[in-house]
This record gives C-alpha cells, sequence and structure tokens, in this order.
C-alpha cells in the first residue's frame, strides 16, 4: 500500500468542471449532411489537382473522339502524295506522312479507334473478372478451384505472346472484317488474356468482404445466398476493382497500338495510332522527318498517361491504404 | 525529498490536418517519483496514449508538442536535439506497446530483436549480449528462455509475446517504463499473470512504472497514483484509492459508476431481479399467443432454446497432404435458456463459447446434438417457409460495431433490409417501424439518413441492436456485443438491453469473456474451456461460490474485482 500522504505534484487535484463540460455520450453530429462512401470519396477525388489535369484532358480527348469534324476538315484517307513527307506548316500544323496523309487529321481520327478498343477492353474484363472472380471467392470450395486454375493458365500466357498466335490465325479465317470488326477481334483478344488479373482482384476483394459480421447478420435475417452476394458482397467489393479497371485501360490503350505496330492488330484500313506509328518506322531507321512518328506517339502517350493519373487519382479516393505517403 | 522522476507541465500537444492544428492534449500535467506506478486512465480518445507518446518522442504521423514541457531526470526533454533524445530513448525510458501481434517483426528471431536494443543502447554486445538476452527472457517468465530467444514471434502466444516485450522494454535497465495497455489484446487470466509479473519485476528492479489503461479496475489495482483524462484534459489527479472512493470530478464519477467490476454487487443483483420479473412475464405472453396462431407449432415450454449434446468438430489440414486433423471445438454443450431470462456464455479465447452461438443461429450445422427452438429441433426445418420462421424469431448482435453494418448501406436501409426479406408491410409501415426501433435504442430518427462511418461504436451498435430487433423477435444472441466498447458507452449499452429485455420480454443468451460485465445482464452463467463446460449455476452461485478451480481463476482475474467500495 502506497504511503497515504501524497508527495508534491501528487496532491489530489481536480480541475473546474466549466473548464471540461461533461458532453453526453453518444450523441450524433447531425449538422453536416451524411456521407456515404461514394460522397466521401468524391470529395477526396475533388480536392486532388491530378483528378482535374487527368479530367480536363480526358474530355477534350473524348470530344475528339466523338466528334473529329470539330477539328479538321481533312480527310484522314485523301492521299496528296505531291506533298509526302512535308513538314509542319501553318496550313498543315503536322505535317505531312510518306503517302500524304495530313497527320494531324490522322491523329483526330486515330483517337477513336485507340479510346474504343481501351474502353470497351475494360469493360469486358471488368465484367467478366468481376463476376467470376466474385463467384470463386464467395462460393469457395470447387466452384473456387475450378475458376482459380483457369484463371492462373490464362494468366501464364504473357498478354503480346497469346494476343499474336490468337490474331494472326483469326485473320486466316476472317481477313475481311471492316471497322467494327477489327476493332472487336482486338478487344476480345485483350480482354480474353486481361480477365484473369481482374478475377484475382475481385476475389480477394470478396473474401475479405465475406469474412465480415454484416454478411452473417444478412444471413441470419434470412437473406439468402444469391442475394447476400448481389446486395452485400459485390457492392462492397466494387473499390479495388474500379481501382484496377481505371489503371488498366490505359495498358489497353497500349497493347492495341503494340500489337498493331506489329502489324496484326487493326486493320491497315482502320485510321489508329497504332497503324501510323508502325507506317513511321522506315522514318525513324532513316532518321528524318521525325514528325510523322512524333505526332501520333505523343497522342498515344498524352491518352494513356490521362488515363493512368485518373487512375492514380481514384485509388487515391477508393482505397486510402495503397495511398504513398 | 525525493526528486520527481518525470514531471510533465501544461502539455500541449496537436496534430496538424492540412493548415491547422487540431489539439489533442491540452495542458496535460503529471508528476512520476522513481519506482512509483501511476496509471493514466481515459477512454479512447482521451489523450492518454498521445501524452504517454510525446514523453518518449514517438508521437505518430503528423503529431508534435506544442507547448509545455515534460522535465525527465531534471531534464527538460522537449527541447533536445534528436540524437539525445534517442539516447534516452530506450536506456532511460522504456516502452512496452500496446498490440503484441504487430510489434514483433515476424522475420526475425524474437532473441535477436531483443539482442538489438541491447546493443542500440550500448548495454551489451555480441557474445555477452546473447547471454544477456536469455536472462532478459527468463527474467520476464518465459519458461526454457534459451530455446525460445532463437524461435520467431509466430511460435508465440499473445501472452508469450507480450513477455517478450517486456523484456524488451526493460532491456537497458530504464528509469521509466512506459506500459501503453499492455494486456488489453489478452485473456484475462494471462492478462493477470503478465500484470502480476510485471508489478514484482518493476518493484524488484526499482523501475518507475506509467501505466495507460481504460480500465479503471485494473489501475486502481496496479497504480498508487492515478491520473483520470478527459478529452486532452487532466480532470482528476490525485491516490489511487482516493479517487476511487470518493470522485470528485463528474467525470471520475461516472467512469467509476460505470466500471463493470466495480459495480456494487447488491445493487447490480436487485436491478437485474427486476428486469428479470418484467421480461419473464411478458415473455410468457408472447409465447402463449405465438403458439394459439400456431405459426411454427411447438408448445409454450420454460426454456425458450434448449441445446443438446452440442458437438463441432472442424476438420483442419495436418499431417500428410490431404489428410485432416479433427479440432473438436465445441464438446458435448447442453444449457436451457429459460424464455425471458439471460444465460451467459463465458470463455477465454478459443473456448468454443461463438462457436456455440453460431450453431444457435443456425449459421453453423452440429457434429452432433441438437438446438431445440420451443421444442423443435431447428435441424429439422428444411423447408423455406419454416426457417424463415425461425430466423423472425432469433436474431444476433455481433461484436465488431465496425463489422456487422454494411458500410455501403444508410442506417435507414441497414434496419430495413430484414424487414423487406422477409416482406413485412409497406414503405409507410416499414418507415414508422424503423423510428420506432431508433426511438427503443436511443438514437434520434435524424440517424436514419446516415452512414455507419459518421457513427461511433457505440452508436453503432445501437443500430445494430435495433436491426436485430426489427423482427420482433423472441431471442437475440449477443457474442461480445460490448466487449469492444469504452466502459462508459458500455454501461449505457447494458442498460439499453436491460430495460428492452424488460419491456419486450426478450430472451439473452450472451457470449462473453469478461465474466465483470456478467453480474448486470445475466441470470444463468456457462463457463467454457476449451469446447467443454466446466461449470454451470446461476449467476450468484457462479460469483459468490464458485465451484471450479477454472471459474475461480477467471474470477480472480477480474481486474479490480478485490476492492472493496463503501457504496
Amino acid at each position: 500500500m502506497p504511503d497515504m500522504t501524497p508527495l508534491p505534484g501528487q496532491t489530489i487535484y481536480v480541475a473546474p468542471t466549466d473548464g471540461t463540460p461533461l458532453e453526453e455520450t453518444g450523441t450524433v453530429d447531425t449538422s453536416a449532411p451524411p456521407e456515404g462512401q461514394w460522397k466521401e470519396a468524391w470529395k477526396q477525388l475533388r480536392s486532388n489537382w491530378i483528378f482535374w489535369v487527368s479530367a480536363v484532358l480526358l474530355v477534350i480527348i473524348f470530344i475528339v473522339v466523338l466528334f473529329p469534324g470539330l477539328f479538321t476538315d481533312i480527310n484522314p484517307r485523301q492521299a496528296q502524295l505531291s506533298r509526302s513527307l512535308e513538314g509542319p506548316s501553318a496550313d498543315h500544323w503536322f505535317g505531312f506522312d510518306r503517302q500524304g496523309y495530313d497527320v494531324f487529321s490522322r491523329v483526330v481520327y486515330g483517337a477513336r479507334a485507340s479510346v474504343t478498343v481501351g474502353i470497351l477492353t475494360m469493360l469486358f474484363v471488368t465484367v467478366v473478372g468481376l463476376l467470376t472472380g466474385a463467384v470463386a471467392g464467395f462460393y469457395g470450395k470447387w466452384v473456387d478451384t475450378a475458376i482459380s486454375r483457369v484463371a492462373d493458365i490464362f494468366f501464364a500466357i504473357p498478354l503480346i505472346l497469346g494476343a499474336i498466335v490468337l490474331l494472326s490465325t483469326l485473320n486466316n479465317v476472317w481477313s475481311n472484317r471492316g471497322y467494327w470488326g477489327g476493332v472487336l477481334a482486338v478487344v476480345l483478344v485483350l480482354a480474353v488474356f486481361g480477365w484473369p488479373q481482374m478475377t484475382r482482384i475481385a476475389r480477394g476483394a470478396v473474401l475479405e468482404i465475406k469474412s465480415l459480421e454484416f454478411i452473417d447478420a444478412a444471413r441470419a435475417i434470412g437473406a439468402t445466398k444469391r442475394s447476400n452476394l448481389w446486395r452485400h458482397v459485390i457492392p462492397n467489393s466494387l473499390a479495388p476493382v474500379i481501382v484496377t479497371a481505371t489503371v488498366s485501360l490505359g495498358v489497353y490503350i497500349v497493347a492495341e497500338a503494340t500489337l498493331s505496330f506489329l502489324g496484326i492488330g487493326l486493320p491497315p484500313s482502320v485510321v489508329s495510332w497504332g497503324n501510323d506509328i508502325a507506317a513511321a518506322q522506315s522514318q525513324v531507321r532513316s532518321g528524318n522527318n521525325l514528325h510523322v512518328l512524333f505526332f501520333p506517339a505523343g497522342a498515344l502517350a498524352i491518352t494513356v498517361l490521362s488515363f493512368m493519373l485518373l487512375g492514380d487519382a481514384v485509388r487515391d479516393a477508393l482505397d486510402p491504404k495503397a495511398k504513398k505517403s | 525529498m525525493t526528486q520527481p522522476l518525470l514531471q510533465i507541465t501544461d502539455l500541449q500537444v496537436a496534430f496538424r490536418a492540412g493548415k491547422q492544428d487540431i489539439p489533442a492534449v491540452r495542458g496535460a500535467g503529471l508528476t512520476v517519483y522513481p519506482g512509483q506506478t501511476v496509471a493514466i486512465v481515459g477512454e479512447s480518445g482521451s489523450g492518454k496514449s498521445t501524452t504517454a507518446h510525446a514523453i518518449i518522442d514517438l508521437l505518430p504521423g503528423t503529431g508534435h508538442v506544442t507547448g509545455g514541457s515534460i522535465v525527465f531526470d531534471g531534464r527538460d526533454i522537449t527541447h533536445l536535439k534528436r540524437r539525445e533524445r534517442e539516447a534516452i530513448r530506450g536506456s532511460q525510458i522504456g516502452l512496452v506497446p500496446q498490440d503484441p501481434m504487430s510489434n514483433l517483426n515476424p522475420l526475425v528471431r524474437v532473441g535477436k530483436q531483443i539482442k538489438e536494443s541491447l546493443e542500440a543502447n550500448g548495454v551489451a554486445r555480441g557474445k555477452a549480449a546473447d547471454k544477456r538476452v536469455v536472462e532478459l527472457l527468463e527474467e520476464a517468465g518465459l519458461p526454457d528462455a534459451a530455446s525460445r530467444a532463437r524461435q520467431f514471434p509466430h511460435e508465440y502466444s499473445g501472452g508469450m509475446r507480450q513477455r517478450a516485450l517486456i523484456a524488451m522494454g526493460l532491456a537497458a535497465r530504464p528509469k521509466l517504463l512506459i506500459a501503453d495497455e499492455p494486456t488489453s489484446a489478452l485473456d484475462v487470466t494471462v492478462q493477470k499473470q503478465i500484470l502480476d509479473h510485471l508489478e514484482t519485476l518493476t518493484t524488484d528492479l526499482g523501475v518507475a512504472v506509467l501505466l495507460i489503461t481504460h480500465d479503471l479496475g485494473l489501475a486502481a489495482e496496479r497504480a498508487d497514483h492515478l491520473v483520470v483524462m478527459y478529452k486532452g484534459q487532466v480532470v482528476e489527479s490525485g491516490p489511487a484509492l482516493q479517487i476511487l472512493k470518493n470522485p470528485q470530478h463528474p467525470y471520475s464519477q461516472r467512469l467509476i459508476s460505470s466500471a463493470p467490476s466495480l459495480a456494487s454487487q447488491r445493487l447490480t443483483s436487485q436491478l437485474r431481479a427486476e428486469v428479470r420479473e418484467s421480461s419473464v412475464k411478458t415473455a410468457g405472453e408472447i409465447a402463449a399467443e405465438i403458439v394459439a396462431e400456431g405459426e411454427l407449432g411447438g408448445e409454450v415450454t420454460d426454456a425458450v432454446v434448449e441445446a443438446k449434446n452440442l458437438t463441432k468438430v472442424f476438420k483442419l489440414p495436418g499431417g500428410a497432404p490431404g489428410r485432416s486433423i479433427d479440432f473438436t471445438a465445441v464438446d458435448d454443450v447442453s444449457f436451457r435458456l429459460r424464455r425471458g431470462t439471460t444465460t451467459a456464455i463465458v470463455g477465454e479465447s478459443g473456448s468454443g463459447k461463438s462457436t456455440v452461438a453460431r450453431m444457435v443461429l443456425d449459421l453453423l450445422e452440429p457434429t452432433s446434438g441438437s438446438v431445440e427452438f420451443d421444442g423443435i429441433d431447428i435441424t429439422t426445418l428444411r423447408d423455406k417457409k419454416q426457417q424463415l420462421a425461425f430466423r423472425r424469431r432469433v436474431q444476433p448482435v455481433f461484436q465488431n460495431p465496425y463489422a456487422s453494418l454494411d458500410p455501403m448501406y444508410s442506417i435507414y436501409r441497414s434496419i430495413e433490409e430484414p424487414l423487406r426479406t422477409h416482406k413485412i408491410g409497406s414503405d409507410k409501415e416499414r418507415e414508422a417501424k424503423i423510428r420506432d426501433l431508433l426511438d427503443k435504442v436511443s438514437l434520434p430518427s435524424a440517424v436514419m439518413r446516415r452512414f455507419p462511418s459518421e457513427l461511433s461504436g457505440g452508436q453503432r451498435q445501437r443500430v445494430a441492436i435495433a436491426r436485430a430487433l426489427a423482427l420482433d423477435p423472441e431471442v437475440v444472441i449477443l457474442d461480445e456485443a460490448v466487449s469492444a466498447l469504452d466502459v462508459l458507452v458500455q454501461a449505457q449499452i447494458l442498460t439499453l438491453l436491460n430495460d428492452l429485455q424488460a419491456e419486450l420480454g426478450l430472451s439473452y443468451l450472451f457470449i462473453t469473456h469478461d465474466l465483470a460485465v456478467v453480474r448486470q445482464i445475466a441470470d444463468d452463467v456457462l463457463v467454457m474451456q476449451n469446447g467443454k463446460v466446466v461449470e454451470q449455476a446461476t449467476v450468484t452461485e457462479v460469483f459468490d461460490r464458485p465451484r471450479e478451480e477454472y471459474t475461480r481463476k477467471l474470477l480472480d482475474a477480474i481486474p479490480g474485482g478485490s476492492i472493496e467500495l463503501a457504496s
């Protein structure tokens, strides 16, 4: 037992009550409007300058994709061989390429193919990946084993290598497929090799969510497994899926350009940045007239960068844990 | 006259958020003499840990000292250079951190980690340090210390890790040891062992201890001098027993009246008897009504739930590949939950108490044995309609207030979900019902549009209770429903549960590791250990005449349980 006479500095001290008024425990602050998770994420996104930079760039890119006619009157397929490889001028800002096409016009019209491939692939991959991943993670057991192993097999095949094999086969059986056929073929091939990544992300998120107590609580009120999956598990697993989807959009655009560059992506009849970069190859070797390469490549880089920046900002908003300090 | 070892005057600590300083500690002061044990008590967010971390300059994130002084051993250490502060940390002031699971590097052998702290403080090197490590571990009460030192943290239990951290904190023989909630992550019996050991060790070595805790009982039992903090300020300080017996500040009074281990026995059992009387009566009436309607069949019996020889065997992977080892989590457990009363299942982690709860909820199928609800075996309810009817009558409230509500659902949707699933009422009727439920759990109806992340732990637990009550159940399974809450909030929720029981005639199955709260809510107690029931009796019998050694051990381990209060 301690000495009952207190030492200096340890005498009984009672703070005046007015200094620290006692608050009722369990009061609710109702001054601010209610905030759900999405609203909070939007608030965070709004305060991030990276988001605004990418948003402005993407808005411009989308206008170019939807209304290329607003930016140029020149037909991208109208060749003026006499002006082949002419450099940039006041009338033709980006100059002419080897075929005598106007480079500016080709850059503007080429945006559509790249962005369409990127977005469609992302949609395919997200839907397939989210569904397979959620089912695998939620039902577990043999369903999980089956889906996961199939995903592993596809994951093990390098994207570009697999795409080359698939597309060259496709070219033999379906060579004349036009604009949308060409785009669709590239989208499908990229999606075939892209979905396992999303499956893994979704499966991981679902595994984490399904062990939480509110899932048990929902079962205890009599909710069926399937309604649990749709109402609670999937909505709560969306954040990492959305983040991965935005970041990978840029990757798919690059992949399309790579395939087109290799000559097996979009058919040459389609105006696309990848095809134009491929056509500029010879100029790279000679080292002259680099504007033919520079402008489509620059447009590609800016577009990919915008999507990547958006992905970064979305990740910061949705998944504060992954934020770099 | 001895000089104070540590003297904190008017300490101000703030966290920087954007361009603003948000104060966390506002003018705190305390004094520690050599060899003394001083405890800082307060709820979460009171600034007790922040104060302690300011002393050793380990404030997290953007925290920084904005004013006041910390005089240690005659020197003001708030204005020292980084190098000088680092010299004090470890060698003069040791720390035992809160969470033993995350405070050891999982990739490094425990012995090596202690050796590091010896070498960093220049106590010993090489072979000599190795020898010292073993001595320190022995001293911290680890048996077979030499081989234990070569093990990795995952090979240690929670209690052993905490012992290793104590060995590390005391490695350089500091003058002051800061113990930040050193045992709150451990089972009660382990907690008692560790604290007993820490006490003898620091007394022998003459080390002063600054104990940070939320548990008033524990603080009063272990400390000479008590400092009560509230909202970043010291509201009361003085000799521990004196504050306990005669608290002056309204906050200390509130804390003491809420502490379950300190609550007056006579008063609680009397209150409990009143609740029970009213509840049993209401429950009987409700049951008679339901049977008259003939929804589920069955008959009104004395016991609403009866578990018969429940056993659950889990198959764990082990042995050869493809083989599994049988693990019996619940072994032959039988009990009766009398209508309108509370049966508590008490046990430490791994005792199988939550597994029992899940089987009663029909979330987990028993390996053998049965759960009967109003005399009907619930495993026979395989048709959908009957199953839904059963679900309506038994509802759970879970432990973790942060995980038991869907974060994407507004409070309104969360409480509405059970009504919607069971297709009860129109939109209008549902809204009226939700308002009524929120009112029952004393939350303003403005909460409806909020999301779980905007509410505190106690408020979420109220919402979880409202949701559980939405279907007008007869039985509520409370799985550690108050364990994660601060004492004040815990006391409020327990009062709420008692009120609801008296009003609605609910029967509770109350799962907990904390015997102290049992007295306030339960009528019958089941003590479980390693999946088996070791003692089964009424609350008064368990508290006054425990028959089993294990029950006695659990009772002894209640911090502050031995302190006699006048009231």
